[in-house]
């Protein structure tokens, strides 16, 4: 069967577009589509675009419910439907985005090198801010504490990586994370959870990847 | 020429955007600028009582913007500095009597007539930060020297790129050198290489601001106040005077820090 759901990554969480077929349709294709990503979504907001599909306060309560297995968190439902607007009220859920929540990464095209996808960061990402993306994540900038990154391949930064990156994070561990200065204050790759110790001396750049089932940090050194 | 809307905001509470704005909003004063403080912290309005003009209050924002009182009605003129004005928050209402657009409309009808409009924001990332920084032609975040202030200062930050207000400036507010050179405290270097924006000014802790936030007189109305110097420089800064940052410190302790952000900042 078609997916009838599509996701995207917004700046807030993540924005599932329902299709206009009806609820039930539509609720098996996103817990489906939850998932299989699972891991990748972990503790993100959700906000779910339900167009013109009517849905009543249960059927939200209920997805709001399934949604917390996955620790996806629903807090806003947008609707041409004022029905649907008035049972997401009910349940407190917010029924408007700002301008600011909506920005998606949209303005970020993906680039494609030998066939795989990546995304291009021209900036500092600051704390507040987290990207999902199923591909590379390329910084030209610096990553703050309080940034996120999680993607499904490598993270490569031009500049210092100090907030959460979580790489391979579908479960590729043949993934690897390098930074001008790898300081982040977590970093994840496939199932590994590794901490950064403080640093002594003068930054190097660094590559991090799994050997044995463990995180390692080298050097980042071209002729190896 | 038009005037120029400063919004002073920070993230986190507490950390001197009230004490920012009014002693900023004095000391252009004190240079012969026509200023209006705007108090956007509604529900929690201090920046009167700062500026000693609380019981002067009749009208407030969401009387003007609700139209039951003209504009002029609603600004407080400050005895001491006649070209300081200020139109203070309500205090039994909340932000959501206001609205951008309020503050846009609002600003728009001040700017002819002064040369700057300073609006002091409230704590957050809420509707009151968007209702503040709605209008801003500069957005100046204060921040102290410390992790989670610096966290919520680059949050804020990010913010104000994404709905294309930056580039910030920045306030380090309540640095203490001698801490700073034990180490026990960020530097100022420390603050702007994570926030990488322009500095706008570096304020000592300093006891009198506290007393003169007590008494409702500025503190830059001191002449001796270190804190007052450095918000006198600031104020300088905004007019487009090069004041170098070295000079607010006498102590020594942080000359060499400021040196190299000087350099870096270029402003
Ligand atoms: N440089 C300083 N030295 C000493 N005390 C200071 C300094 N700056 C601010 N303070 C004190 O810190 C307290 C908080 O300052 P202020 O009210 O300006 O912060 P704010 O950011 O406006 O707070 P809010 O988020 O609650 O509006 C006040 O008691 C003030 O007197
Ligand atoms: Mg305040």
């Amino acid at each position: 069967m078609l997916n009838t759901v599509t996701a995207k990554g917004i700046r807030e969480g993540i924005l599932f577009h329902l299709s206009d077929q009806n609820w039930e349709t539509n609720l098996q294709a996103l817990v489906r589509l939850v998932k299989d990503r699972q891991k990748f979504w972990r503790g993100a907001k959700v906000v779910l675009d339900t167009a013109n599909v009517e849905v009543t306060s249960d059927q939200l309560l209920s997805l709001k419910d399934e949604l917390s297995h996955y620790d996806l968190n629903l807090w806003a439902v947008l609707s041409e439907n004022s029905l649907t607007q008035q049972a997401a009220q009910f349940l407190g859920l917010a029924t408007r985005i700002s301008r600011l929540e909506k920005d998606t990464m949209a303005d970020f095209e993906p680039i494609y090198h030998q066939g795989e996808p990546a995304i291009f960061f021209n900036k500092t990402l600051r704390s507040g801010f987290r990207i999902e993306f199923d591909g590379n994540v390329i910084v030209y900038g610096d990553v703050n504490p309080g940034a996120e990154i999680i993607a499904s391949g490598s993270v490569l930064v031009w500049g210092k990586l100090r907030g959460l990156v979580h790489a391979g994070a579908l479960g590729n561990e043949a993934v690897v994370v390098c930074a001008l200065d790898l300081q982040p204050t977590q970093l994840r790759i496939a199932e590994q959870i590794a901490i950064t110790p403080k640093r002594h001396g003068k930054p190097q750049p660094e590559t991090a990847f799994i050997r044995d089932g463990k995180v390692i940090a080298e050097i980042w050194n071209y002729k190896g | 020429m038009p005037g120029k809307v400063v919004t002073v905001t920070s993230g986190k509470g507490g950390v001197g955007k009230t004490t920012a704005t009014a002693n900023i909003a004095a000391a252009m004063a004190l240079k012969n600028q026509k200023v209006v403080c705007i108090d956007a912290d509604i529900g929690l309005r201090n920046l009167d009582v700062v500026l000693g003009l609380e019981n002067r209050i009749v009208y407030d924002l969401v009387d003007v913007i609700e139209g039951r009182c003209r504009l002029r009605q609603a600004m407080i003129r400050d005895k001491r500095l006649p070209e300081l004005y200020l139109i203070p928050a309500a205090q039994t209402r909340d932000k959501s009597a206001v609205s951008p657009s309020d503050m846009v409309r609002l600003c728009n009808e001040l700017k002819p007539e002064f040369d700057w409009v300073l609006i002091d924001s409230p704590a957050g990332i809420e509707r009151g930060f968007r209702n503040a920084i709605a209008a801003a032609d500069i957005i100046v975040v204060v921040t102290n020297p410390e992790v989670s202030a610096v966290r919520d200062a680059d949050r804020i930050i990010g913010l104000i790129e994404a709905e294309e207000k930056g580039p910030a400036q920045l306030i380090i507010n309540r640095i203490k050198p001698d801490m700073v050179k034990k180490g026990d405290m960020l530097s100022p270097d420390d603050v702007l290489e994570l926030l990488a924006v322009e500095l706008l000014g570096l304020i000592p802790e300093d006891e009198t601001v506290i007393t003169s936030t007590n008494r409702g007189v500025p503190v830059v109305i001191d002449g001796k106040s270190r804190a007052g110097r450095a918000f006198r420089n600031i104020s300088q800064r905004l007019l487009g005077e090069r004041v170098p940052f070295a000079s607010i410190e006498e102590s020594g302790g942080l000359f060499n820090q400021i040196g190299r952000i000087f350099r870096k900042g270029g402003g």
